[in-house]
């Protein structure tokens, strides 16, 4: 038995991706037998990737780094060409990768119930399926080229998933704009990675960082990355795609596209700390860490207000939660650009200040905490949508008669996401807070005053959506079925514990990913 | 027994402050009783059928139930007609228009040139 | 001066792909643009491979001498056929607009509240 799991854990990350990928072909022939065999089938193999994916996380956060080559046994041919694809693990990428295992396992228990009555499932699970697959790869490569081919996997399965209600029209455009920002944001990183070929003849992330001098030719790449994975990642002024694309979707479909939002999240972290991580946290000549980290720190701020106030004036439903899904992204961009922006030089090496540090554990922990709380926002918009068949504000109300449930798991969402205790909301947005407070007040000031207009909005969509008198058309609304509730309780619960217990998340899981953010050299230690 | 409990229920600690959700949920839970017994020593009875019991609109009459329910676009009316200059601007971004999505991205990707050129 | 033409015409066709997608209204040309960008992006991967008085990469029957790069000719094939997805995905979502809105025009498609 200790055999069969050790080989597991050996050969986990070729696993994780392989397995779904096998399962999305498979399910149209399983297909064929009957809907309930394909609905367990696909279960089954989305359970399978979360337990390779909670072995692997536990044997990297205790065992460090782990790199898997395909195709060979060691990492380089010839005592120093690192030339293989390789996969490359160590804490952060263990960290997103369990969020982006617990996410699909969600949406596709909540679209057994969800979708019943809809026809073409057999596409809509392999499609799912197929952005699993490509989520998981982007996160857990270690080589750039492999990173923008799972990227063009992810982006292609993910708009035609947001095209499913055909009959209507603007889930197809809605899927058009997604696909054009998509095709041009990856063309752009191609580019990128060509600039990083023809220089240093390498594709591979830590043989980069390990050979990279900050050329010209180096900073025209930098700023070609950034901005190309901050559009995918929907940081303001380029997010406009995201309330479209959010809020066309099929609720369980946002609930994996919010995965694949923190993967291009996590791709722009993993440029700027640790490709670059060696210029630009050793070398005394140009204030580089500092100007990257003002220019993060006022996108991030203008994402937070722009999103919070969009949020506020919207009328429907999916459209309000897509925007206040963008400002909490700008709160881990401005975390981190703090975190940034403290970096100073003693000597050869750069250190971060204490608070920095602090900043840099908020805005990791943020990015868990945030992908539960408006996943499950989202789910309660589909459950809504499903019971009562409306998605304006302005002809719901009245609803927590008939859906006691849902109105528990939507107060649950609330106090989530606006950071009120004892949700886990408020852990991670009290780090920030404090320590984004020490590197400038101006920038705590902004993030408390944009929490409680986020608060606010939510309160607006409580009242006219659950509370209120009971209106006529929606006597006959009854609760939502069981497997929706399975899969909103499972959230509700991780939600409520990671609030309850903080320390012993943040001690054992968040403060070895955001070490390895700032540790570019264990990092090519474990290919070279 | 229970000493995989005592690293659960440690406190989180930041650089200026900590968080113990425990001693907060004792906290609330102590408050709430206090408030529910302040709350009961109030007087019980009222006058049914009376004016006491009918809502107060100003003045106004008040139609059957299903009129009464506030909409959800007017819930934060004042809020929305004081800031209207700034949502004009923020509208005017938010056009629907595929090449302003693209154009943003050159923009956004223009201005980040020059500044790390120049630095 | 003959060795720099190739990246020139890269930024050519890079910069005419973003003037097409930026400024033009009608659907079908954004989606001509966006084949363009690709273009400058695979013409330039396989001019980073080339060397002076190469030869293909082939070791059968070769005449021998210097080889060009084969990688960036494998990353180019992958890029291509990539392409060819995206290209056959938007082109399909394109039909499906015209069905539902019955003009092209990108100021048109623009996706109000739902009803």
């Amino acid at each position: 038995m200790n055999e069969i799991l050790d080989w597991i854990i050996h050969h986990s990350p070729a696993l994780i991706v392989a397995v779904p990928l096998l399962g999305a072909f498979l399910t149209i022939l399983i297909g064929k037998i009957g809907p309930r065999i394909r609905n367990v089938f696909v279960i089954i193999i989305t359970a399978i990737t979360s337990f390779f994916v909670l072995l692997l996380a536990n044997y990297v956060f205790t065992n460090g780094i782990k790199t898997y080559v395909f195709g060979g046994s060691s990492t380089s041919i010839e005592s120093s060409y690192a030339i293989r694809i390789l996969f490359e693990i160590d804490g952060l990428n263990a960290f997103i990768a369990i969020i982006a295992a617990i996410l699909p396992i969600v949406a596709i228990i909540y679209s057994w119930a969800f979708m019943k009555e809809h026809t073409g499932l057999d596409k809509y699970y392999t499609l799912i399926l197929l952005m699993t697959a490509g989520m998981l790869g982007m996160i857990l490569t270690g080589d750039l080229f492999n990173f923008f081919v799972f990227l063009e996997i992810t982006s292609i399965a993910s708009a035609a998933l947001i095209a499913f209600y055909l009959h209507k029209a603007n889930s197809v455009q809605a899927a058009f704009k997604y696909i054009v920002i998509s095709a041009i944001g990856a063309l752009f990183l191609l580019f990128a990675i060509a600039l990083f070929y023809g220089q240093y003849n390498a594709l591979n992330m830590a043989v980069i960082a390990n050979n990279i001098s900050f050329t010209f030719i180096d900073k025209i790449a930098l700023v070609v990355l950034i901005a190309a994975l901050a559009m995918k990642a929907g940081i303001v002024p380029m997010h406009m795609w995201l309330p479209d694309a959010y809020g066309r979707a099929p609720a369980s479909v946002t609930v994996v596209l919010i995965g694949t939002t923190l993967a291009s999240l996590y791709g722009l972290f993993r440029v700027i700390f640790t490709i670059y991580g060696n210029h630009l946290f050793t070398v005394d000549s140009s204030q580089i860490a500092l100007v990257l980290g003002v220019l993060i720190i006022i996108l991030a701020v203008v994402t937070i207000v722009i999103g919070v106030f969009m949020a506020l004036k919207q009328n429907d439903f999916k459209r309000m939660i897509a925007f206040a899904a963008i400002a909490e992204i700008g709160y881990m961009f401005l975390a981190v650009g703090a975190a940034l922006s403290t970096y100073t030089f003693e000597g050869s090496s750069a250190t971060i200040s204490a608070s920095g540090q602090m900043a840099l554990k908020g805005g990791v922990f943020h990015i868990f905490n945030d992908a539960l709380d408006v996943g499950l926002l989202f789910l309660v918009a589909g459950a809504v949508y499903y019971a009562a068949k409306e998605t304006s504000l302005n002809k719901l109300g009245g609803l927590a008669r008939n859906m006691k449930y849902t109105t528990i798991f939507f107060l649950i969402g609330l106090a989530a996401v606006s950071g009120l205790p004892p949700m886990n909301g408020f852990a991670s947005k009290l780090i920030i807070y404090q320590s984004t407070f020490q590197i400038n007040p101006l920038l705590a000031i902004v993030a408390i005053l944009c929490s409680i207009l986020l608060l606010a909005t939510f309160v607006k969509v409580f009242y006219s959506v659950f509370l209120g008198p009971k209106l006529p058309k929606f006597s006959g609304v009854k609760e939502v079925p069981k497997s929706m509730l399975i899969a909103m309780g499972i959230i509700a619960c991780i939600i409520i514990f990671i609030g309850l217990f903080p320390n012993v998340f943040v001690e054992n899981i968040v403060t070895p990913a955001a070490n390895a953010l700032q540790n570019a050299t264990s990092y090519i230690g474990g290919v070279l | 027994m229970f000493e995989w409990f005592e690293p659960l229920i440690k406190t989180l600690t930041t650089d200026s402050g900590f968080w113990n959700p425990i001693v907060w949920g004792i906290v609330f839970i102590i408050t709430f009783l206090v408030v529910y017994i302040i709350r009961g020593m109030g007087k019980k009875e009222y006058k049914k059928n009376t004016g006491q019991t009918q809502v107060f609109l100003s003045g106004n009459p008040e139609y059957e139930k299903e009129k009464m329910h506030v909409p959800g676009a007017n819930v934060y009316w004042g809020f929305t007609e004081a800031l209207k200059w700034l949502y004009k601007k923020f509208d005017k971004m938010h056009t629907g228009n595929i090449s302003d999505y693209v154009l943003w991205f050159v923009i956004i990707m223009g201005i980040f040139l020059v500044i790390m050129v120049v630095i | 001066m003959a060795f720099y033409i190739p990246y020139i015409a890269v930024v050519a066709l890079i910069l005419i792909g973003l003037y097409a997608v930026v400024f033009k209204r009608n659907l079908i040309k954004i989606v001509i643009g966006i084949t363009f960008i690709e273009c400058g992006v695979n013409l330039f991967l396989i001019t980073l491979g080339y060397r002076e008085n190469s030869t293909a990469p082939i070791y059968t029957s070769s005449p021998g001498g210097i080889m060009s790069l084969p990688v960036p000719q494998a990353l180019t094939l992958t890029s291509i056929v990539i392409g060819v997805a995206v290209l056959a995905l938007m082109l399909s979502l394109v039909v499906h607009i015209y069905r539902h809105y019955k003009t092209l025009d990108a100021r048109k498609i623009i996706g109000g509240d739902e009803e």
